[in-house]
């Protein structure tokens, strides 16, 4: 209950910044600026595949937990939705990498501050979430798990998920 | 299997509530998880800053009756300071006096009282959000300790003068004045998730959703409303902070935009008003109620007419903008949405005075204060609607008119309200009764000179005097005689308002001491806060009430008394 308040202000923090991304390309005059390198669309689709299906796993986790399926299962797809999470983050990371030796910061161009700061806020909450997840792993493991707390960080995590495809289209693709 | 390893809680969250347990000094006062003392807290901090902040006006209001002159218990204002007094009287007013005191720190005491609960939901990030709060406080204090001084570029604080220190010229001020600002949001938005869902979930047996008094209602929509429009702020801070810091260009000319920091700042900040609105209509709607004993008209017109207000707070902001060099045609659609949402206010302001109708009225102190807000703050609005007309409004715009305007609206709401809040519960609160005679000299002395003091602004913004201005002798038109008796009549009423609230700070001391015990119940009412000792204990009550009826059932025909609790069978 509380986590779904708080995903919706969530909701609303991100679209100011996609909006205001928005106002400000729309007085740019060229957007992305011509010398600035282009984002790396295909690896991030790749990435993005990677994560949603981090979110299914997490929803096999959610359903074994809920059914009368042994604890194993419910951590295995705990343990593999955590991986593919972090995996989504640590293939950003080499990606932001490779795009600041290209000269793209968060100083060269509005278009760089906005790409560093959107994508940036959605790896802050991505790592968020995933230390939420580690936790509810954690408590499982030790049989101390509140069904509250799984189903707070199963909201966050989706929220996390739910919101990339949007980024992805909305910052890279467009 | 599974239910082995995992705790099935009914209560959404198992924060433990160690109830009733012998505590000590700061186990009770200072790290408390009880949602009352965190409401106090809350309070107190929000009362030590309103001094902060009254002084802060009072030496500028000095300042401007006699210009460069030397201000007892301040010295000689410079200008730099001048700015930086103006800016953080504004941010200090509205984000440490007005959110404590009307939105935390009411809410905190009364919701769980009010819906029968022996504490919010998640205690603990109570607790977490006061710590935060007394945090910001603390830096934004800091800030004026700064080397360079505190942030001086307005409560507002609009790019590219926030963003950059070359025109700011507070290289540390304003990193810490965003950076504060930025913390007690977050602790609001902790503190809000408590509110919205304890209400939710936790109301006595038999308390249904419209069962609830309306200042809970008022509460819940207000946090409503703060949830849903800070997100924005919260992006335009980290983007202004950035700008300040790591030198983005988010809001600076090249290649950013100035006037987007002004959309994400009003999306918040008209919303805002209606944050610190709703509360109070609340606060007056109970008070009314009890001091003529009649039930409240129009309940849940009310309810959902607040919900309308809701709604449309959220599309009205660039009403702040019409100078901006915003588009005109959409200048055109905010002045209409502005003026509209004047008209779900207006329902609920007949829906009071029906309340009122023929009722047998009783002038106690907070009911004093309970009419002089709406009174007063219709005066505000009103002149909200001149300033809603996108015309007029070029004219007005960064005028005293505009001063003028919201202080009408906001010191009724921070400043009535918060007395009635105050006069309302003490006795609960301490269980002692105020002085009623002190707190009626209190009363028409500060009223009576809050209209002295924002009165001749009116006029002085009419003939265009311009707000925000250290040193007038640049304008002609504004350094006539006449001018200046406006400016020196304001600062002396304001100097009679900061004297009367003496009577108040005797009538505290002297009721605290040897006040009359106040009992359970002495005004009579019938929501359930009034059915717990006075103070209430830790865990509110022995056994949580049982509800049985709605919260305005008073002058029932054929009862002998003229109330009936909502937890009294019969
Ligand atoms: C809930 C009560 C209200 C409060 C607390 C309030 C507060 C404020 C504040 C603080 C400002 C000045 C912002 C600044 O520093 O520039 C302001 C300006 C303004 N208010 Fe209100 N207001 C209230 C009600 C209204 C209403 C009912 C209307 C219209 C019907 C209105 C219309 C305006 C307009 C158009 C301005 C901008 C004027 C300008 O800057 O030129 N307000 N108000
Ligand atoms: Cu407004």
């Amino acid at each position: 209950m509380g986590m779904l308040f708080f995903v919706a202000c969530e909701l609303m923090f991100f679209a100011a910044l996609i909006s205001a991304m928005f106002v400000v390309r729309g007085s740019a005059r060229e957007w992305p600026p011509i010398d600035q390198p282009r984002l790396p669309l295909l690896t991030t689709a790749a990435n993005t595949a990677i994560l949603l299906t981090s979110g299914i796993m997490l929803w096999l986790a959610s359903r074994a937990l809920n059914s009368s399926a042994s604890p194993t299962i419910t951590s295995r797809w705990l343990r593999w939705s955590m991986w593919l999470g972090t995996l989504f983050v640590a293939i950003q990371g080499m990606e932001w990498v490779r795009l600041i030796k290209y000269g793209l910061t968060m100083q060269s161009s509005s278009y760089g501050s906005f790409f560093y700061l959107i994508i940036g806020a959605h790896a802050a909450h991505a790592v968020i979430a995933l230390g939420l997840l580690a936790h509810v792993y954690h408590s499982f493991a030790s049989g101390s798990l509140r069904l509250s707390r799984f189903w707070a960080a199963q909201v966050f995590w989706y929220f996390v998920v739910g919101l990339w495809p949007f980024l992805y289209v909305l910052v890279y693709v467009l | 299997m599974t239910s082995s390893s995992v705790h099935a809680d009914a209560a959404p969250e198992a924060d433990s509530h160690a109830h009733h347990a012998p505590q000590s000094f700061w186990s009770k006062y200072i790290f408390s998880v009880d949602h009352k003392i965190i409401g106090l807290q809350y309070t107190l901090t929000g009362i030590f800053m309103a001094v902060v902040g009254v002084y802060m006006s009072y030496v500028f209001r000095m300042h401007l009756a006699n210009p460069a002159a030397h201000i007892p218990f301040y010295g000689v204002l410079s200008p730099a300071a001048y700015n930086s007094l103006v800016t953080n009287h504004g941010t200090i007013m509205i984000f440490w006096v007005a959110m404590p005191i009307l939105l935390a720190g009411l809410g905190n005491y009364c919701i769980p009282l009010m819906i029968g609960c022996d504490d919010m939901v998640f205690p603990r990030v109570n607790r977490l959000s006061f710590q935060v709060f007394f945090l910001s406080t603390v830096l934004l204090l800091v800030g004026f300790m700064a080397p360079g001084g505190a942030f001086g570029g307005a409560w507002t604080s609009y790019p590219p003068l926030s963003a950059k220190v070359e025109y700011n010229l507070t290289p540390h001020g304003n990193v810490i004045w965003l950076l504060a600002v930025a913390l007690e949001i977050v602790a609001f938005l902790l503190g809000g998730i408590n509110f919205v869902t304890t209400a939710m979930n936790s109301r006595a047996k038999g308390m249904k959703m419209f069962d609830m008094p309306v200042l809970v209602w008022m509460i819940v929509i207000a946090t409503i409303i703060f949830m849903m429009s800070v997100g924005p702020l919260v992006a335009g801070a980290v983007m202004l902070l950035l700008d300040q810091t790591l030198g983005t260009h988010f809001f600076a000319a090249q290649g950013g935009d100035p006037v987007l920091w002004q959309h994400l700042f009003w999306f918040f900040g008209h919303p805002e008003v209606y944050v610190l609105l709703l509360p109070e209509l609340g606060v007056v709607c109970e008070i009314i109620c009890v001091f003529s004993r009649k039930p409240l008209f129009g309940y849940k017109t009310i309810v959902y007419t607040t919900f309308m207000v809701g709604i449309l707070s959220m599309i009205v902001w660039a009403h702040h903008q019409f100078i901006a060099g915003i588009d005109p045609r959409m200048a055109s659609i905010f002045s209409l949405t502005t003026i509209i949402i004047s008209i779900p206010v207006a329902v609920i302001m007949f829906a009071m005075i029906a309340t009122l109708f023929k009722g047998s009225i009783e002038f106690k102190v907070p009911m004093l204060w309970a009419i002089g807000l709406i009174v007063e703050f219709l005066l505000g609005g009103v002149t909200g609607i001149y300033l809603g007309s996108s015309a007029l409004d070029v004219y007005f715009h960064d005028t005293y008119f505009v001063v003028a305007h919201f202080h009408y609206t906001l010191i009724p709401l921070v400043a009535f309200g918060g007395f009635a809040i105050f006069t309302y519960y003490f006795p609960k609160v301490t269980g002692k009764m105020l002085d009623e005679r002190l707190g009626r000299i209190h009363f028409w002395g500060s009223a009576i000179a809050f209209n002295f003091i924002f009165i001749p602004l009116f006029f002085s913004g009419l003939a265009g005097e311009h707000r925000r201005i250290y040193d007038y002798s640049g304008f002609a038109e504004l350094t006539t005689p006449h001018m200046q008796s406006l400016r020196t009549m304001a600062t002396h009423a304001l100097l009679v308002m900061i004297a009367f609230q003496i009577p108040f700070v005797i009538n505290v001391i002297k009721s605290l001491l040897k006040g009359a015990p106040a009992g359970a119940n002495p005004w009579k009412a019938n929501t359930l806060e009034w059915t717990a000792d006075s103070p209430p204990p830790h865990g509110n009550w022995a056994e949580l009430p049982e509800v049985y009826r709605g919260p305005y059932e008073y002058s029932v025909p054929g009862r002998e008394q003229d109330y009936w609790p909502q937890n009294a069978a019969n």
